[in-house]
């Protein structure tokens, strides 16, 4: 069976085979859609392929990895190894704002998106320097678990789990709606529906297995979503001439693009009228901050993604899964390489899209060129049908402006293969590469919800005689229940992808952040102190949340609401301090811990099952 | 080899000073070069402009690197002041 870690034949042993056929098979079926591409198979007929084919994958290892299991519900039985819990780490971590929204964004706005990139990826630094080994050692469940027995007492405990749910439910919202949206366009069917379809997946690849279920369709579905990423970019940029490891050679098209801004009057030329949901490219590529507002924002959008990382569960109880300390750190290092390989190509495939577009001497640039031109060009033709592009000629001088061109930006990674004249084959892969990175997230944050639910509200503070029977129940429940409440919500489209993945890290580094790190680093920090951190950093957060994004505030040194952490956490680390010192020092017991925690030996603090 | 309590000490005497080191070489690449990206822009590494360079790749292979290195050398504190795991 999937993931029985008992059974002789060792599966762990396996697992780089298992994987490498999984792999190949994949690489197979991409050839055979290929094939029927020829064929004359319809597009829309090989783009449910690929969605339908990877969900009955996900589903059919989530099924082989069921459990009853405490140990191997909650923590994979903590026997990942190192470099596969990195790639689980990874498709955990990137969701769909990575996918699908990273490349645009910078492709809309150059420099200053950049401060994303930066910041999703050297959170992993503070993950592995101050967290993620001591949590190891700890040996608890959830993060809520850390909280509740390091500073003792239920109040500290369910004040982790308030945090825990708001950051995490904000984020997975967003997830259960990219999942949706591509679910619907893959498989022809209703937003609504997809939805629902989306859910079902997900809860497939988590309920009956838990985090071992998860793990395992998490690695899965990295090695889908990373194949889906960098074939297309590679491929397009071979077109171009620019050799099989296009990020590293692009520097010359980043120069290119400048001289092209000043020949379309890119920041020149603005829209005449906005239109709704899609934007014309007015920032040049490579446009850094001049001035001390601009140079703060980036800094801070920066530090907000960074620490929130380092804050958000999800991500956090991925470490709680390997087989030691050492393996938690080494871990946390693999994860950020297979992050690596995408982040360092969004950037990439942004500017081979842009010179696309813009360079004249390119048969597949837009602006420039007249208008019946670009009308007849078939993928222009397509995105305008589903709302995702238009061309305006708004000067009636026939000719397409740098002004006249509105899209929206998701669109860099999801017609990537049209505009550079690829076949469908390609465009199938790349949905079914966002389908996976929406879902592993979601996968991660429901299991997040539910096991703090299940593990700290229902069995450490309702029913602590409850026994393993009815505590998987119960996890598996809400599970459904929260996953229920996600879609409902989801269902409602409140706000962009990106607004509210931003969101759930400020939240987690508002309430977390320093309550966790503290109680580390630092003996002294007592209950008092954190709960006051906890309560006190989300309520400033959110106050100031609430301020800047109603507009019954002017933001503080244009601190918008994407950065409201930054007050948040601030307010957290004063509160926790001041509060810890004003309080009696923990007693002995607790500090004999914290002194444990600190060394990788010995046995973790927590039993296996508690 | 001191005492088991001399050891304790000073693995988190070194722990605490290998973080700090970490710490300092992260905010460089996070914040301290990406304020200056003007600047830096006047530069050029492997076709890039340098600016541009550090927030779309350079800072991150930076933060890779770091990480292999960080654990390598937690480990060997941990060996050489016995608190390293029976494996």
């Amino acid at each position: 069976m999937f993931g029985d870690f008992t059974s002789k034949g060792g599966f762990i042993q396996n697992l780089p085979k298992i994987y490498g056929i999984y792999t190949g098979g994949f690489v197979v079926f991409i050839g055979l859609m290929a094939i029927a591409e020829q064929m004359g198979v319809k597009e829309d007929t090989i783009g449910l392929m690929f969605v339908g084919f990877t969900l009955f994958i996900y589903a059919l290892i989530g099924w082989l990895s069921r459990t009853m299991q405490l140990d191997a519900y909650y923590v994979a039985g903590r026997q990942v190894p190192t470099v596969f819990n990195g790639m689980a780490t990874a498709a955990d971590w990137m969701s769909g704002a990575s996918f699908v929204a990273m490349a645009g964004g910078i492709y809309m706005s150059g420099h200053p998106y950049l401060a994303f990139v930066v910041g999703w990826t050297g959170g992993y630094v503070l993950v592995a320097v101050l967290m993620a080994p001591y949590l190891r050692k700890f040996g608890c469940y959830t993060v809520p678990d850390f909280i509740g027995t390091r500073y003792g007492g239920n109040v500290a405990r369910l004040c982790a789990v308030l945090v825990l749910v708001v950051a995490s439910f904000t984020y997975v919202t967003a997830q259960i709606n990219a999942t949706g949206t591509i679910a619907s366009r893959a498989l022809l069917i209703p937003f609504g529906v997809g939805i629902w379809i989306g859910l079902a997946g997900i809860l497939l690849c988590s309920m009956l297995g838990g985090m071992r279920a998860v793990t395992w369709t998490q690695v899965a579905q990295y090695i889908v979503l990373i194949i889906a990423y960098l074939v297309p970019v590679i491929w397009m940029s071979n077109k171009q001439g620019f050799g099989a490891i296009p990020q590293l050679v692009y520097g010359d098209a980043v120069q290119r693009i400048a001289e092209l801004e000043l020949l379309h009057q890119v920041g020149v030329l603005k829209p005449a009228a906005a239109q709704a949901g899609m934007s014309a490219l007015v920032v040049k590529h490579n446009a850094p901050a001049d001035t001390f507002v601009a140079n703060w924002q980036f800094v801070t959008l920066v530090a907000c993604m960074m620490i929130g990382t380092a804050s958000l569960p999800h991500i956090l109880m991925r470490y709680f899964t390997t087989p030691s300390v050492r393996a938690a750190r080494a871990s946390v290092a693999w994860s950020l390489f297979f992050i690596f390989l995408l982040y360092f190509t969004a950037p990439a495939l942004a500017t081979f899209t842009k010179l696309q577009v813009l360079d004249p001497n390119l048969a597949t640039s837009v602006i420039g060129k007249s208008l019946s031109e670009v009308n007849a060009m078939q993928w222009v033709q397509k995105w305008s049908q589903v709302g995702f592009l238009k061309v305006i000629d708004a000067n009636g001088d026939g000719i397409v402006q740098i002004n006249e061109f509105f899209m929206r930006a998701d669109i860099v990674v999801l017609a990537t293969p049209e505009i550079a004249g690829l076949p469908y084959v390609i465009s199938g892969l790349v949905a079914a590469g966002g389908m996976a990175a929406a879902m592993s997230t979601a996968d991660g944050l429901l299991l997040a919800i539910a096991n703090a639910l299940s593990h700290d509200l229902y069995y450490k503070i309702i029913d602590p005689r409850a026994d393993v029977k009815r505590r998987l129940i119960v996890a598996r429940v809400l599970l459904i229940v929260i996953g229920a409440l996600g879609a409902f919500v989801a269902s409602f489209r409140l706000t962009g992808i990106l607004g509210a993945v931003a969101w759930a890290f400020d939240f987690a580094m508002s309430g977390l952040f320093f309550p966790l790190v503290l109680g580390i680093w630092w003996k002294r920090a007592t209950a008092a102190g954190a709960i006051a951190g906890m309560l006190g950093g989300l309520g400033a957060g959110t106050w100031y949340l609430y301020m800047v994004y109603t507009n019954s505030m002017a933001p503080w040194w244009g601190m918008d609401h994407l950065r409201f952490g930054i007050v948040g956490a601030a307010v957290s680390l004063v509160l926790t301090v001041v509060v810890s010192l004003l309080t009696p020092a923990p007693d002995k017991a607790t500090q004999d811990m914290v002194d444990e925690v600190r060394i990788p030996k010995g046995d973790t603090i927590l039993g296996s099952t508690h | 080899m001191g005492t088991e309590a001399s050891n304790r000490l000073e693995h988190w005497r070194r722990t605490r000073n290998l973080m700090v080191v970490h710490m300092v070489i992260w905010f460089i690449f996070s914040y301290l070069v990406h304020w200056f990206a003007t600047d830096l822009n006047a530069a050029k590494f492997m076709g890039f402009p340098l600016g541009f360079y550090f927030a779309a790749q350079g800072s991150l292979v930076v933060f890779v690197v770091q990480l292999f290195i960080f654990s390598w050398q937690q480990h060997k504190i941990d060996v050489e002041c016995g608190m390293a795991e029976q494996e």
